[in-house]
């Protein structure tokens, strides 16, 4: 699984870091998503699942293939 | 449908305190995008879908320009905060809008929730001491629900706790339109703003470690910070966002939750469903108020509908929450459901910047009830709990609990 997020789509509400603290961080200076795992291990997935499904500004985009 | 036909009224009349209209199930399979009457006798079109609803609150062309000559006017008297002043000192959109959100937002990050939250718990505790001295029933609302949230923001603020309470009753006179008198409300507003004012001026003197420090240390707008001026109304602006959405959530969340005592007794056996118990009653809530509603600056389609320019469209994010082609058994409250992807605090780049700060308090709130108080239970039957109809927000007006 591969990660990817969009900064200028973000609205810094910190959901994905409430659900996956491991791959998802947010920027002290602006609360924007720092992502700290780009490709995941396997039982980290579904919680990245649910962050990408919650994020209220889409802007986590998940490559399942990858 | 056309527009010489009987519109519905808007907000739909409903009696039951936790149950939707019945009209809401009916809308999204017949007739997803459909013309309302508004109290002011305006039109508008009101969308219960949840794609459509999460589309639009999403899409720019979408605004929140309500002042807009043709937009429809929401109240009789056109009155309430969202269309004072305030409104006009905070950047609406764009970039200057996204530029605001950034410099407000280290303030909501879910790091700095997580360091909230030990303060929180405490104030949690120090209201449910008092509910239990002051003995059962009691009104989980008045002795909990209502103050819990100002405090927090008092605290994030910077407000010492000795004002407190004069901060609860500001941000109770402006909202509640119709509970106060323009006289009234006009009074509070203007102690409110000399109130900050002064605060301004104390923590230019004597910076703390609270948000309204931090903006004011950040510099002014040269120095890509907020002008004073924007520094005093984003205070305002998040005591009165903050405030009565989180109280009423409060409420509305423990009754759901105690409408059918198995809920509370899942949560007793299993407290690890405490956040995903809170989502689904954000979710669930059936009572959120009026809706958001945007004002659309081009033509353009929605669910096969065209909507031309200048239309006014209210967003039901409650009726979109209970959308079955979005949540399986869209009707049950299912304590575990994950993801859980509501929109209770609306969509994209306007979506709830409180949201990290809300979900904590509702939390804690419910965590420190379970085990204060595991016996809790509602001292009324359900039918008997009652709602109030505010214009921005909607809640019970009494929550009465035993335990
Ligand atoms: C359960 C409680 C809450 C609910 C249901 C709620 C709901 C919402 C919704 C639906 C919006 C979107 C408005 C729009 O798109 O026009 C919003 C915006 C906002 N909320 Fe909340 N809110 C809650 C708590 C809070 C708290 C605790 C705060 C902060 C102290 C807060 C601050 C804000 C702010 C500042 C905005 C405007 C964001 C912007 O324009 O970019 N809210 N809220
Ligand atoms: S959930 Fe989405 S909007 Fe919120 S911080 Fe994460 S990426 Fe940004």
């Amino acid at each position: 699984m591969k990660v990817i997020v969009d900064e200028a789509k973000c609205c810094g509400a910190g959901q994905c870091v409430l659900i996956a603290p491991e791959v998802f961080d947010q920027r002290d200076e602006d609360g924007i998503v720092v992502l700290l795992e780009p490709e995941p291990a396997g039982d980290r997935h579904t919680a990245v699942r649910e962050a990408a499904a919650v994020c209220p500004a889409a802007a986590i985009q998940l490559d399942e293939d990858a | 449908m056309s527009v010489n036909e009987q519109a519905l009224s808007y907000p739909i009349p409903n009696d039951a305190a936790l149950d939707p209209p019945a009209e809401w199930a009916e809308l999204r399979t017949r007739c997803p995008v459909t013309h309302v009457t508004l109290p002011s006798g305006d039109r508008a079109t009101l969308l219960t879908r949840y794609e459509d609803v999460k589309q639009v609150l999403a899409d720019p062309r979408f605004t929140r320009q309500l002042t807009a000559p043709d937009a429809a006017r929401l109240s009789a008297d056109g009155s309430g905060v969202f269309s004072s002043e305030m409104a006009t000192i905070i950047p609406d959109s764009g970039e200057e809008h996204q530029h605001w959100r950034r410099l407000v937002g280290r303030w909501f990050t879910a790091k700095r929730m997580n360091a909230l939250r030990p303060a929180m718990i405490r104030i949690a505790d120090d209201l449910i001491d008092d509910m239990v001295k002051r003995g059962a029933p009691s009104d989980l609302r008045a002795s909990l629900g209502f103050p819990l949230p100002v405090y927090v923001i008092c605290d994030m603020l910077g407000v010492p706790a000795a004002d407190r309470d004069r901060f609860s009753y500001w941000s109770d006179t402006l909202l509640s339109l119709t509970r106060y008198g323009k006289a009234e409300i006009e009074v509070a507003q203007g102690e409110f703003f000399q109130y900050m004012s002064d605060l301004v001026a104390t923590k230019r003197a004597e910076p703390g470690d609270d948000l309204m420090s931090e903006m004011i240390t950040a510099g002014g707008p040269e120095d890509g910070g907020l002008s004073d001026i924007q520094i005093l109304v984003t205070g305002m602006a998040l005591l009165v966002a903050g405030h009565e959405t989180t109280a009423n959530m409060i409420g509305k969340m423990v009754s759901m939750l105690l409408a059918d005592r198995t809920r509370w007794e899942r949560l007793l056996a299993d407290p690890a469903l405490i956040r995903t118990a809170v989502e689904e009653s954000l979710r669930l809530d059936a009572n959120s108020g009026f809706g958001l509603p945007r004002y659309l600056n081009a033509e353009t389609e929605v669910s096969g509908t065209v909507l031309p320019r200048g239309t006014t469209v209210v967003c039901s994010m409650a009726a979109a929450n209970r959308d079955e082609t979005a949540f399986e058994n869209a009707g049950e409250m299912d304590l575990t459901r994950s993801p859980n992807p509501h929109l209770a605090f609306g969509s994209g780049a306007h979506s709830c910047l409180g949201q990290a700060l809300a979900r904590t308090e509702l939390q804690v709130v419910l965590e420190a009830l379970l085990r204060r108080l595991p016996t809790l239970e509602l001292a009324v039957p359900v039918e008997e709990l009652e709602r109030v109809e505010g214009l921005a927000v909607g809640g019970l007006r009494e929550v009465p609990v035993r335990w």
